[in-house]
């Protein structure tokens, strides 16, 4: 009788106990990284050279004429350059997609006809990836247009660019898509064989959307680091937002454009990976509620 | 020539277009001289069985007799090394043989269920009328409704397989089976993997099927069912029929001593 009249009353008294530990927490934690943020700043700016580094890296007046651009002076906007790079890893990454499934595919595959494939496949691969991508850019970007092949030789560098980052970056997203179909357990296209699906359609419908939710983390990894990637690019003298960046510090003497450069990049690389964890977090939640059509 | 010179019983023809199988539909299954090997290991060394329309054969024997590398062959999920098999008369290995066509005829349910993770309950049961039948949605949802109504399965309609106990995943996973109305199921020990408490839901449903009139190979430890189940009892030992009876005749008077060893350790084990 005591017991079960004690009861609700404990169960209150530890909701409101774990309440006020909820809202310690939170105020620890706030309080821990304004410590921790306040340190850094602390060591950046007490630092000797910090006034000067503040100067050449983070002066707002070099970083605006740096961002909006100015032709006549000889520096091009970073900001309208980032435009190329976005142009370019957009185009860069659905042929990816594309090459990629089509490499992962043939190195899947069985059966002694497509043996000559999965060779070029697997030497593809290796190649690719063994090879800095700066070199790769500049075999493609500078061997293409000397080769003199009409129609193809007379492209602009962005072209050689993007033909290089993805040359070099299917092979990487090959391999995800391989580990992504491999992960997806062979008992799912036996049950879907056995339904009476073709081998084509029991990979649409059954195996594919299965691994496609596994390697959407990976491969957005990727497709971050080929956001980054498409910077090289410059190299081959494509006005993209690092050698936009580039040109203004050549000729104002001022590293601030740089910086600039980096913030739009964060800017692009942070909205896509939030993007994906949104994903994966509705798909898991859809799956566990077991929710309606 | 004669244009029903083809060499197929006109009367029972198992490949009809998509959409004219008949429910009640039954074919017969006869198995000759299959040898199956994985590498060195011969695991079928010469099975010879004949399944009549509308009759239940249960398989039993200890695990790696090759109970379920049978039902594999039978379902083309394997390709066989010897022999041959036909269904409602007709050759269904050997070169030329559309599987796909042969699988929609033959349905199979696999010990570990093997529902699609990704899909709800419903889209489970009517992917494969729609893909493989040509089925409209509607049409497909109608015969998933029709089917998870009878098997007390209605409200779990539109959840995810991670949602259902094994017995309702594995309820669902026959479900799917039906759906495509085979003439054939073949069940590969579709209870092993369940809490014993799971266990007769799923059973109540394969007895169901029976008592409908469906041919059915079962591959199985429940010794208790098949003797309820069965009307033929086949032991397997080594990848070969060692001896095949009613379940009656099989399970109280067994004839080869390699039957008698293995029910005696079943029983031994608390298991009939």
């Amino acid at each position: 009788m005591a017991e079960a009249q004690g009861l609700p009353d404990l169960s209150a008294r530890r909701s409101r106990l774990l309440g006020s530990s909820d809202r310690r927490g939170l105020v620890l934690s706030i309080a821990s990284t304004v410590v921790v943020l306040a340190a850094v700043l602390a060591v950046f700016l007490l630092a000797p050279g910090s006034r000067q580094v503040r100067h050449t890296f983070f002066n707002p007046t070099d970083m605006w004429r740096a961002f909006v651009g100015k032709p006549s002076a000889g520096y091009y906007s970073v900001g309208e350059a980032l435009w190329l790079n976005i142009r370019m890893f957009v185009t860069a990454e659905i042929l990816i997609l594309i090459l990629a499934l089509v490499v992962a595919v043939v190195r899947q595959s069985t059966g002694p006809v497509l043996l000559p494939l999965r060779l070029v496949g697997t030497v593809y691969v290796d190649v690719a990836r063994g090879v800095p991508l700066i070199l790769i850019i500049f075999a493609i970007g500078f061997g293409v247009p000397a080769l003199q092949i009409r129609g193809i030789s007379s492209q602009s560098a962005a072209v050689y660019g993007v033909a290089a980052l993805v040359f070099s970056y299917s092979a990487y997203v090959s391999e995800v898509y391989r580990a992504g179909l491999s992960s997806v357990h062979r008992s799912q296209a036996a049950a879907a064989r056995s339904l009476g699906l073709s081998g084509w359609a029991s990979m649409r419908h059954v195996v594919l959307p299965q691994a496609i939710r596994i390697i959407i983390p990976p491969l957005l990894n990727d497709f971050i680091s080929l956001q980054k990637d498409t910077a090289l690019v410059g190299l081959l003298g494509s006005i993209e937002a690092n050698k936009a960046a580039e040109l203004y510090s050549d000729t104002v003497f001022n590293y601030s454009s740089y910086t600039v450069a980096a913030i739009l990049f964060l800017l692009l690389t942070i909205p896509l990976a939030r993007f994906t964890d949104h994903l994966i977090a509705r798909d898991q939640a859809r799956r566990l509620a077991g929710a309606r059509l | 020539m004669s244009r029903t010179d083809r060499g197929s019983s006109p009367e029972d023809p198992v490949f009809v277009t998509p959409g004219e199988t008949p429910a009640a539909a039954a074919a017969d299954l006869r198995i000759e001289g299959l040898r199956k090997s994985f590498g060195a290991e011969e695991v079928l060394r010469g099975i010879d069985l004949a399944v009549a329309p509308h009759e239940v054969v249960c398989l039993i024997g200890a695990s790696g007799s090759g109970k379920s590398t049978l039902l594999r062959c039978v379902n083309l999920l394997e390709r066989i090394d010897a022999g041959a098999i036909w269904l409602g008369g007709q050759l269904i290995t050997g070169p030329g043989v559309d599987e796909n066509l042969v699988r929609r005829h033959i349905g199979i349910v696999f010990q570990s269920f093997n529902l699609f993770p990704h899909m709800t309950v419903e889209r489970n049961i009517t992917l494969a009328p729609m893909k493989v039948l040509g089925l409209s949605r509607a049409e497909a949802a109608e015969r998933a409704t029709e089917l998870l109504d009878r098997f007390g399965l209605a409200e779990k309609r539109s959840d995810y397989p991670d949602r259902l106990s094994g017995g309702q995943q594995q309820r669902v996973a026959i479900i799917r089976a039906l759906a495509m109305r085979p003439r054939l199921m073949l069940l590969d020990e579709v209870t092993s993997a369940l809490d014993p408490e799971l266990v007769a839901d799923v059973l109540d449903v394969i007895r169901e099927l029976a008592n409908g009139g469906m041919t059915m190979l079962i591959a199985t430890h429940e010794m208790g069912f098949a003797r309820d189940i069965a009307s033929r009892v086949c032991f397997l030992a080594d990848g070969q029929i060692v001896e095949q009876a009613p379940p009656g005749q099989l399970f109280t008077e067994p004839s080869d001593e390699r039957t008698r060893r293995f029910l005696r350790r079943i029983v031994d084990a608390g298991r009939m």
